[in-house]
């Protein structure tokens, strides 16, 4: 018997023994270094990619926060604003400010003397600068007729320039900014007449055409009202849901119907969500277009199962011991869960909420869906006014040409990822703060 | 807004409810709140909630209801000369007032007929409005006298209240179902609607896709046509790339931290791939866009290839990296859950840490990863901004990367984006499309959850 496993040769494996040298074993731990370091490069690189992305967003986007300003000698030309000398406020009111700042842009700059020149001379400043004007004459009637050096805000071509985004090395007609323009320019600046300041019409002003005039405030607002409206329907419902499902639902076949769906609505495609929000709240219930009502209804709805789960793991993780002593109270099971188990659950389900809420502000493809997408220049002030979202605000500015809109998408994501770095921050300190292990 | 003040001036009834029936309570035991069957507060609870409860259902009723009655007074009392001949003009001219009504930019001048029909849209949304405010006012305020009737020393208040909020809480548990159900019926109702004018057939094996639909019947190839498979093709592409960038990575750093990291290495990677997760797809989609497109265009072109800009690998990339921290953290959750004895048993045998990955734990692993590279799929299929910012609209039927390409939800949005009447096969193509994307995506998670949970059951 012991020659017939001698000689059986096993048809597969042969046998191997230590080789003499250890090579064999060498090359196992070359294999498991190697292993090893396969798993470290694609963390890194997966660090890597973070990285480059927020500094190449970083990288674009800082200089959005300066804008360039020039110091020109303003003539606040009575011809221009009160021809009659009557000091009346309606004439000053409805003046030609835009012509009093081509004068004066034609007076700093005498030597423009073509037609095209001039047009281009115009664009040098903001098409706004006008409306500057017309507030300070506003304020102090006394200006007109008067000479000062005021500093205007410079167009976005102007801007660029400053920021050092024109390559003055490219041929002429590559550039948006032509040699005459640069020559005007260097006088100014030669003059110390250029100067960049901190952007503060970037946070006070809503979106416009002109990008040296754009900001986010109006995005900002739309966003706060959207996700004022998902949080007051999301919360609420979302904890009921969580309570009834975990402390009072039975067993049975409807019940588990409910969770499968909680957690396949949880993977649904955002944009699905979107089309609901079309096809039932605008075309069957007749919503308004581009609400932040409507948008903050879609939200909720796709933030609900989040926040349900969060909240059902926030309340089974209450031990039951904390129950069963209440109920031996004499407390009815609502009082258990309302007096007890939420209170002590309350931490973990705002976490999870904020979470949802972080996710809420960062999502756009089902706004699009239901028109909050449409260029609005005014700060919305209510639930049903027309307005857009800071996502969707990014996503319009992506899609300009401008030079200028690219550093100011990049600095709106700046100040997006900063309200969500900020939420998560609140959440893990929450989390931190009040996670109790039982 | 009105209605949001209503609702507010219900809450302050609800209060004063509250109030009343708590003061009630007391007055009724005449201060020794012992012999009331129930607490002072919950007499309280029942006045408002007998008060609001009622006042708010009629409330969201009649704001549902309202507009529909309203449209069909103004649209029947029409001046005979303009009305209305088919359900296209109904739809454009009611949308006319509506926007005229609310001082939007309208279509087309509005002639005096029209101008007639919005001031009179104005005049019954007033009334409606008025009508609505005093009846939910006097809904509340009966219901808060007749609650507030109720209460008596032997009357259950507390039974009572904590049925209602039971009810209460059924309803909430309910609107997850009712949403699902609303998904299915609008995507259903308007694909159905779709599908009668372009046949089903067509539409899932079709390979030609140009959605434009001609507004004079005698242009030149405006027929419009609706074949989804350049679509799907492409849609399989972005997610093949963003799998094969996800994947490994995503794999070898869930394997990286389960097995070799150190605590401390752990507390700075993991927070590091949530961030990646956390991050807003709008964010990726101009990152795509703006740098890495351009990126992958200039090697290509360094190394004589003719990339497209808006090249289907850029967005599959930039996908891929959204996607790394789905597949590392369920394929790290899933390694974790994998038994200690199993490791303790091979090293016996004398293997080595990665021979135990390889041999071992991954083999035990397998569903689970499978499930979570599932998910990942399923997400990559659904995933919207990227490549609406980063692919491209043209619908190639192509396999080569460099080429763009187009995906569903790229479809979805540029056939729904802006004003359109809601009528053509144009808008209802994107429902059709929804509902796949829709039924896809479902099935993904559906089997993706399954096996990762016939897997879990299996250790524990």
């Amino acid at each position: 018997m012991t020659d017939a496993i001698m000689n059986s040769k096993p048809d597969t494996a042969e046998i191997r023994r230590p080789s003499p040298g250890g090579e064999r074993l060498k090359k196992r731990y070359a294999a498991e270094r190697r292993f090893r370091l396969y798993g470290l490069c694609s963390i890194l690189a997966a660090g890597l990619m973070l990285v480059f992305l927020v500094g190449s967003i970083v990288g674009t986007g800082w200089s959005a926060f300066l804008q360039t300003y020039v110091k020109l000698s303003i003539t606040f030309d009575a011809e221009y604003l009160d021809p009659a000398g009557t000091g009346d406020p309606a004439q000053l009111q409805n003046a030609d400010y835009g012509g009093l700042m081509k004068k004066n842009l034609r007076d700093n700059f005498p030597e423009v003397t073509g037609r095209s020149d001039k047009r281009k001379l115009y664009n040098f400043v903001s098409p706004n600068a006008g409306y500057v004007l017309r507030d300070m004459v506003i304020a102090d009637p006394a200006l007109v007729g008067k000479t000062l050096d005021l500093w205007v805000k410079a167009s976005d071509d102007i801007d660029m320039l400053t920021k050092g985004y024109v390559d003055r090395t490219e041929a002429e007609d590559n550039r948006r900014v032509s040699n005459a323009e640069l020559a005007w320019y260097d006088k100014l600046d030669n003059a110390d007449r250029v100067e960049t300041r901190f952007n503060t019409d970037f946070f006070v002003n809503a979106d416009s055409r002109e990008p040296e005039e754009a900001g986010i405030l109006g995005a900002v607002t739309g966003s706060l009202l959207t996700l004022l409206i998902t949080l007051l329907l999301s919360f609420p419902v979302g904890v009921m849901a969580a309570i009834y499902l975990e402390e009072f639902a039975p067993k049975n076949r409807w019940t588990d119907l409910i969770e499968v769906n909680i957690n396949n609505l949880a993977a649904v495609p955002s944009i699905v969500f979107g089309l609901l929000g079309l096809a039932m709240f605008l075309n069957f219930f007749g919503f308004p277009r581009s609400a932040p009502l409507v948008g903050g209804m879609v939200l909720a709805l796709m933030t609900l199962p989040t926040i349900i789960i969060a909240a059902r793991s926030a309340l089974k993780a209450v031990p039951p011991s904390i129950r069963e002593a209440a109920l031996g109270l004499g407390a009815s099971p609502l009082q258990v869960v309302t007096h007890h188990v939420l209170p002590l659950a309350m931490p973990g389900i705002l976490t999870g909420t904020i979470i949802g809420m972080a996710q809420a502000l960062g999502e756009t493809a089902p706004l699009l869906m239901i028109g909050m997408i449409a260029f609005i220049v005014d700060i919305p002030g209510g639930f049903t006014d027309p307005a857009t979202v800071l996502p969707v605000q990014i996503y319009l500015w992506a899609d300009s040409p401008e030079r200028a809109f690219v550093e100011r998408t990049s600095a709106a994501i700046m100040v997006l990822l900063a309200f969500l770095i900020f939420m998560n921050f609140v959440a893990v300190l929450l989390r931190r703060k009040f996670e109790r292990r039982w | 807004m009105n209605s949001f003040f209503l609702l507010l001036v219900v809450i302050g009834l609800s209060v004063a409810g509250y109030a009343a029936g708590r003061a009630r309570s007391v007055l009724a035991a005449s201060g020794d709140v012992r012999i009331l069957h129930s607490l002072p507060s919950y007499y309280g609870m029942f006045v408002a909630l007998g008060c609001g409860l009622p006042a708010i259902l009629l409330l969201a009723l009649w704001l549902i209801i309202q507009p529909q009655i309203v449209e069909h007074m103004v649209m029947a009392g029409l001046d005979p000369s303009i009305m209305p001949q088919n359900a296209d003009e109904y739809s454009l001219m009611l949308t006319d007032i509506r926007n005229l009504a609310s001082g939007n930019a309208v279509s087309r001048e509005a002639s005096p007929a029209i101008m007639a029909a919005m001031e009179r849209y104005q005049s019954l949304q007033s009334v409606g409005f008025w009508t609505m405010g005093a009846a939910v006012v006097c809904i509340a305020l009966l219901g808060l006298v007749w609650a507030r009737s109720q209460v008596s020393r032997s009357f259950r208040a507390r039974n009572v209240v904590e049925n209602i909020i039971r009810v209460l809480l059924i309803v909430c548990s309910m609107i997850a179902i009712l949403t699902t159900v609303g998904i299915v019926l609008s995507l259903i109702f308007e694909s159905l609607r779709f599908f009668a004018r372009v046949p089903f057939f067509e539409f899932l094996f079709g390979i030609h896709w140009s959605p434009q639909t001609a507004i004079r019947a005698e242009q030149v190839g405006a027929s419009g046509s609706f074949g989804a498979v350049p679509l799907f093709a492409g849609t399989m592409l972005i997610t093949l790339i963003a799998m094969l960038v996800a994947g490994p990575i995503g794999l070898l750093s869930a394997i990286y931290m389960a097995e070799y990291a150190n605590p401390k290495f752990r507390a700075i990677a993991k927070p590091m791939l949530e961030i990646l997760a956390g991050i807003p797809t709008v964010v990726y989609g101009f990152f795509a866009a703006l740098t890495v497109a351009p990126l992958i265009r200039g090697w290509g072109e360094s190394i004589g290839l003719d990339v497209a800009s808006e090249s289907a690998l850029a967005a599959g990339v930039v996908m891929g990296i959204m996607i790394i921290p789905f597949v590392s953290s369920l394929s790290d959750d899933v390694i974790n859950s994998v038994p200690q004895s199993l490791r303790d048993g091979s090293y016996g045998l004398g293997a080595t840490k990665s021979e135990t990955i390889r041999h071992v734990i991954i083999p035990a692993a397998l569903p689970g990863i499978v499930g979570a590279f599932l998910l990942a799929v399923s997400r990559a299929i659904g995933e919207t901004m990227i490549v609406v910012m980063a692919a491209g609209l043209a619908a190639n039927l192509t396999a080569n990367p460099l080429e763009a390409v187009t995906t569903v939800t790229v479809q979805i949005v540029t056939l729904l984006v802006g004003d359109q009447e809601f009528d053509s096969a144009k808008t209802l193509a994107a429902f059709a499309l929804g509902l796949v994307l829709f039924f896809v995506t479902l099935g993904l998670n559906v089997i993706a959850l399954r096996v990762v949970r016939k897997y879990r059951e299996k250790y524990d």
